[in-house]
């Protein structure tokens, strides 16, 4: 009986380090200032108005681009949208704006109302396709070059450090 | 020239630590009943050593050095002189030299103050301790090295996570350290008892205030971090069953539970193996805690960087202490008689370390739960307050019904004939509770019952520091102790009761009401700080009833380096209640969102805590006047 508990006290320790073990080798990217330098991939989203998919082959087509996460109820996705204005006119880079977790009709309205800067719009309408690219909070911006690697990261809405920052490495 | 510098003390320190287990053991050999002076002289080196070792890491932050890999990961130029200093140890190399200074000066403390004890049970107190705190330093020089330098030396660092400067949360790691750290000492101690045989009751006298010292910095580090939640996290609460918040209280328990058992074991002999099984189990949590937050296994509000690599070292180092401890207990265990009298002191307090242990095991298990359902089955859950709630607040009614009896009970055997006064106070406490309830209309049967337990409590420590203090005999630090997690227990309850929270969208003039208040956004600014842009709302809190108005501003600050997003919280503090709200973007409109919570009675958990804490440090002044 006494040898029975030692050793089912070894084989649960075993266990819970073994588990502990195999936890450590998981990957978990909630920390979005890791991703700097870092490739992305699997990269599959949906089109705004139609049923088709931008995926990464289209990505590889431009020489930068600015990965954008808006939503109509986003107020300093308002205020940064001035900014996107501005650099859709740049020649060296696309935007991609991603619709996150809106309403069709209200994301229409804002960009009736305010212009569209994108050169792609998807939408991501479950907030899941964004968390691959470690987005928690909008506005966001990734800037992607043609291997698909980050260059910089954006949390908050776009200052104009940023924009020239962004101007000066696409140039 | 610092990186060198550190280097250097960090390769003599282990030089020294070598020397140190050396030396401790070949003088088992020698019949002598004292430990030879060298031994004292090595160890009143080492810990200075380490201390200086730990300025010139402060040194290289005051200064800037951005030769420094972890100064330029974590400081910046800009930084007030304050957060340089904390930034020290608010990352996770600056905060494992820590960990060994804590080791080594705790190892130097305890090999002065026990010379009343046999001389093998010292020497492997200090082996054990030594070959902690080697661990801790070759894990230090080859994986996460506070002096690796960087070249070329950039000309700015990085800064410190903004979320990470704020002076609570400067002081929080010190405090939590001395704490589960400093259960290292008794680890060590217990090892050594059992290896030499100690068993006497004598063992608990060198113990006990170390146990003591740890359990009540562990209380305040606890505390400490609480408040900053509040504070900082915007979301209102203090505690979150967070992991990492977990992670510090799962050694809380263990040491509570050690702290009563110590008593028994001391002036009945009873216990034994159970007081080391406990000692061994506190730093054991400790590490595992360490382990959690520090390898990124769990995602948490702290955010150590994450790497698999420290993980690894700490997991084998946390195996290899786990299994030499249960090894060594099982080869020592002997069945202890225990024949217990169920009205008497030693069961109650018995009954107090099942409750520690049944606490101990739910918040366990919800802590490591998601890492096996990621593990096993893949997916990503996450255990939050409704588990913990629903399992541990309906016991907690009987754990302070216990805890206002038990103390009271006489050793060996009670009689009991004082169950009158027990009742009396019942429906004392009963009256008092529906005298809350009938001002205040609220109800469920659950807080009633929890603020009945923790008025009893309150009642009865009262009414026993009353009567001690006739007699002359009192024992105030356990009864402020008990009193104030009485207190702390009702205030949690009042204010979960009668907190109110309300949640609106709100635009630029425009005024909400509810129940005796009204909130108007006034104002919305724009600033630029030298390392964040922040949107300031001020809304103003009006209470119709008294007319007092307050202004609040909150913000939403954008920092640049690093890059995050964090919601500032404004709060308004006073004695009877806080005022909590929250500004945020994210909402489905082109409204701004507030959150506003009124929160009756905070400060006065922060006292209780506080005061719990006192009852401590109170306990070990008596015990060095009864020494």
């Amino acid at each position: 009986m006494k040898n029975i508990i030692k050793i089912s006290i070894f084989i649960i320790i075993i266990f819970i380090v073994a588990v502990f073990f195999m936890g450590l080798n998981k990957d978990t990217n909630y920390n979005t200032n890791v991703l700097t330098g870092k490739k992305i991939s699997n990269i599959s989203l949906e089109y705004f108005d139609e049923n088709k998919f931008y995926k990464e082959e289209d990505l590889k087509k431009n020489n930068y681009t600015l990965i954008n996460f808006w939503a109509a109820w986003c107020a300093p996705c308002r205020k940064e949208h001035p900014l996107l204005m501005q650099l859709s006119k740049e020649k060296n880079l696309k935007l991609l704006g991603v619709n996150f977790k809106d309403k069709k009709k209200q994301a229409e309205i804002f960009l009736n109302d305010l212009g569209n800067p994108y050169d792609f719009l998807t939408k991501d309408e479950l907030g899941k396709s964004s968390v691959k690219f470690g987005i928690y909070g909008i506005p966001e911006s990734i800037l992607i070059n043609k291997d698909l690697m980050i260059l910089k990261k954006f949390v908050g809405p776009l200052s104009t450090e940023d924009y020239d920052s962004i101007v000066e490495i696409i140039n | 020239m610092l990186s060198n510098f550190g280097n250097l003390l960090l390769f003599i320190n282990i030089f020294l630590s070598l020397t140190i287990i050396y030396s401790a053991l070949r003088c088992l050999k020698i019949s002598s009943k004292f430990i030879p002076k060298t031994i004292y002289q090595i160890s009143t080196l080492q810990s200075t050593l380490i201390i200086i070792c730990f300025f010139t890491l402060i040194a290289g932050f005051i200064v800037s050095d951005f030769s420094l890999t972890t100064v330029y990961q974590n400081s910046h130029s800009l930084k007030p002189l304050f957060y340089k200093i904390s930034g020290t140890w608010g990352n996770h190399e600056g905060s494992l030299l820590l960990w060994v200074i804590i080791l080594t000066i705790f190892s130097f403390l305890f090999l002065i103050f026990t010379k009343n004890h046999p001389k093998e049970y010292r020497i492997f107190t200090l082996v054990i301790q030594n070959i902690l705190i080697l661990g801790f330093l070759f894990f230090i020089l080859f994986n996460s090295n506070p002096f690796s330098a960087i070249s070329p030396i950039p000309k700015e660092g990085l800064g410190l996570n903004p979320i990470l400067q704020d002076p609570a949360l400067a002081i929080h790691p010190p405090l939590l350290y001395l704490g589960f750290v400093g259960s290292s000492i008794y680890f060590s101690a217990a090892m050594a008892s059992l290896i030499t045989n100690y068993s006497q009751t004598t063992f608990a006298h060198s113990i006990k205030n170390w146990v003591l010292i740890s359990w009540c910095f562990q209380t305040l580090g606890i505390l400490v971090g609480s408040i900053w939640a509040y504070y900082e996290l915007g979301w209102g609460g203090f505690w979150f069953w967070d992991p990492v918040e977990n992670a510090s209280l799962l050694p809380w328990f263990a040491m509570t539970a050690l702290l009563h058992s110590l008593i028994v074991f001391e002036k009945r002999g009873l216990f034994y193996f159970w007081v080391i099984t406990l000692c061994l189990l506190t730093f054991i949590l400790s590490v595992t805690g360490t382990f959690l937050v520090r390898s990124g296994i769990l995602n948490s509000v702290h955010t150590f960087a994450s790497d698999p690599t420290r993980g690894i070292y700490i997991l084998l180092f946390l195996t290899l202490m786990i299994f030499s401890s249960i090894f060594l207990l099982f080869k020592k265990y002997k069945k202890e008689n225990y024949d217990l009298n169920p009205n008497s002191k030693e069961t109650f307090i018995l009954v107090n370390n099942w409750f520690m242990m049944f606490y101990l095991i739910t918040v366990l298990l919800g802590t490591i739960y998601p890492i096996f359902t990621d593990v096993l089955t893949g997916n990503k859950i996450s255990i939050g307050p409704p588990f913990y709630n629903v399992v541990i607040i309906p016991v907690v009614v009987i754990f302070l019904l216990i805890m206002a009896i038990g103390p009271k009970v006489k050793w060996i055997k009670e009689k009991f004939n004082n169950l009158k006064n027990y009742l009396l106070i019942l429906l004392g406490s009963i009256l008092i509770n529906f005298l809350i309830i009938l001002l205040f209309k609220s109800y469920s049967i659950l807080s009633n019952l929890i603020i009945i337990s923790s008025l009893f409590l309150i009642i009865s420590s009262l009414i026993d520091a009353f009567k001690s203090f006739k007699k002359n005999k009192t024992n105030f630090a356990r009864i402020i102790s008990h009193a104030s997690f009485g207190l702390l227990v009702m205030f949690i309850g009042l204010n979960d009761i009668f907190s109110v929270e309300k949640d609106y969208n709100i635009k630029l003039g425009e005024t909400k009401n509810f129940d005796n208040y009204s909130i108007e956004l006034q104002n919305l600014e724009i600033e630029k700080f030298s390392n964040y842009k922040a949107v300031i709302g001020s809304l103003e809190i009006k209470n119709n009833k008294t007319n007092k108005k307050n202004i609040l501003k909150p913000e939403i600050r954008i920092y640049e380096n690093p890059q995050t997003l964090t919601y500032e919280a404004a709060i308004k503090t006073s004695f009877l209640k806080d005022y909590y709200l929250t500004m945020s973007n994210i909402d489905r409109s082109d409204y701004y969102n507030i959150k506003f919570q009124k929160k009756p009675l905070m400060i006065w958990i922060w006292i209780s805590v506080i005061m719990i804490a006192l009852g401590g440090f109170l306990r070990l002044f008596q015990n060095e006047k009864y020494n």
